[in-house]
């Protein structure tokens, strides 16, 4: 990274607006906050002293809020947990007013997740804050693209050329959509895999480089890494296939086809997993597998991303 | 951004005397204490850095552990630098417990990067004590910090800043007297 580059964002609302530089400034960020995690002494740093955070989360979410928390803390900040069901917007509040109502508490930056696509563009447009998008319906999910990169470039030192396929629930994972920006962005290759019902062909009219594919065993000898997605049965998964036996049968990651890819194969899963559905336990456990590797590098990955936007510098885009 | 005609404090070979002088009093110092380690504050007080541990390994003829220190997380003037701070890992390949540390920085100023660099490395440990060594002391103390070990001292007015350069990363060794605005 030059010395003189600027993260010129004032907000993460997804990795679209992001350039490759952009992105490797926060990689190379979180390489210097990864070694914070693993001081054998104090795991925390006063970077972000006397800033107020604000956890603003309207859907449930153990493994990201938490990850959100502990790199907050880790930077010093000062952290309010806003709880979406015990606040006014149970009484009917417009997300606009609950925005109007903290903004006078003067946050310095809001971590929301919302099911609409779109509440924290809405949000970042009524306040002054730097908003970080935890999660927007079936949008985006930034932090989660930026580690699972991050995890994909301390494994293979790069991203360029690498070869990635992510697997299963492609129509209603947020998660695929910022890592199909992010990845193509950084040049690697994107193979998606599922059923037709599950992939939307349209997705080839936004990311023309992509490869889609609805058969798994051709693809996985292909590839560096393979990404296996959750089914989100929540979401309407189950609406889109004729069973939960067939789709096992179709494109589980298991042991027998893991033995189709490369030794040194990537297993990665954004969790939670369901095991026995899109992945099986000897393969979520064993050895080709990064995913608590990407747990791990949630942290120092949101604390770069915090530290970059509530230390602006220079002309800010939104 | 190297100046461009700033006058020249040190050249290379008085740089080079200055390190010898400085290396001679830290060597005096801890001759027999087998407990001495480097901490070089990044950027150019690591490349300071290594350069004592060569001349101190062959003053003393025994191993200097080397340690990087980065302070941009700790300084109190963070939201007020002109581009996006660059973190970089700080490495101590070493326990502190019980050790002598020098920390090696370029020019001492302010006295505000040290204070940084204090608690940057009280955060990784307790060592049993910590010495200041700097190739220059350029005074402007904003905080009650001194060096033990000083490769030289000059008065520097406040709107000038002296610049080290150094081989490793600036393609030269000179100490240079640049503008501040």
């Amino acid at each position: 990274m030059p010395q003189t580059y600027r993260f010129p964002h004032r907000h993460l609302l997804g990795i679209e607006p992001l350039t490759p530089q952009d992105i490797l400034a926060i990689l190379d960020q979180a390489r210097a906050f990864e070694e914070v995690c693993e001081r054998p002494e104090i795991k925390i740093v006063p970077a972000l002293r006397k800033r107020l955070i604000v956890n603003l989360f309207f859907e449930n979410s153990t493994r990201t809020r938490n990850s959100f928390e502990i790199a907050e803390k880790r930077l010093s900040a000062e952290i309010i947990n806003f709880d979406a069901d015990t606040s006014s917007l149970s009484k009917g509040e417009t997300l606009v007013d609950t925005a109007l109502n903290l903004q006078a508490m003067h946050p310095d930056l809001i971590v929301m997740r919302h099911s609409a696509p779109g509440a924290h563009a809405l949000l970042a447009r009524h306040m002054k804050a730097s908003i970080v998008n935890a999660g927007d319906g079936a949008h985006e999910h930034p932090t989660q693209a930026l580690l699972d990169a991050y995890t994909l470039r301390k494994r293979f030192s790069r991203l360029e050329g690498l070869r990635v396929a992510i697997v299963g629930d492609i129509r209603n994972s947020r998660v695929v959509r910022s890592n199909l920006w992010l990845l193509t962005k950084m040049g690697a290759h994107v193979t998606l895999v599922g059923p037709p019902t599950l992939v939307p062909a349209e997705l080839k009219e936004t990311w023309p480089g992509i490869e889609i594919a609805h058969e798994l065993e051709p693809v996985l000898p292909h590839q560096d890494a393979v990404m296996m997605l959750r089914c989100q049965f929540e979401r309407g998964t189950g609406a889109f296939i004729p069973g939960q036996g067939e789709y096992v049968r179709f494109y589980q990651l298991n042991a027998q086809r893991l033995r189709l890819c490369r030794p040194d194969v990537a297993v990665l899963h954004p969790g939670p997993i369901n095991r026995g559905v899109e992945i099986t336990s000897e393969v979520a456990d064993g050895p080709n597998n990064l995913i608590l590797d990407q747990v791990t590098n949630g942290v120092p990955v949101r604390m770069a991303v915090l530290f970059l936007l509530c230390n602006p510098h220079g002309e800010q885009v939104p | 951004m190297p100046q461009a005609n700033a006058p020249c404090l040190l050249d290379a070979k008085q740089m080079e005397v200055h390190l010898q002088r400085l290396c001679r009093e830290i060597s005096a110092v801890f001759g027999s204490d087998a407990s001495i380690a480097l901490l070089g504050i990044r950027t150019r007080g690591l490349y300071l850095a290594e350069r004592l541990k060569a001349m101190l390994e062959s003053n003393l003829q025994k191993e200097i552990p080397l340690g990087i220190l980065d302070i941009t997380l700790y300084r109190d003037d963070l939201s007020e630098l002109a581009g996006s701070p660059i973190v970089r890992p700080t490495e101590i390949p070493f326990s502190l417990k019980d050790r002598s540390v020098i920390l090696v920085d370029d020019v001492l100023f302010t006295g505000r990067t040290i204070r940084a660099a204090l608690d940057a490395l009280l955060d990784h440990g307790r060592p049993k004590r910590v010495w200041l060594a700097v190739l220059v002391d350029r005074g402007g103390r904003e905080l009650p910090i001194q060096a033990e070990f000083v490769g030289i001292k000059m008065d520097v007015a406040m709107d000038s800043r002296v610049s080290v350069h150094m081989k490793d990363v600036d393609g030269e060794d000179a100490v240079l007297l640049e503008s501040r605005s």
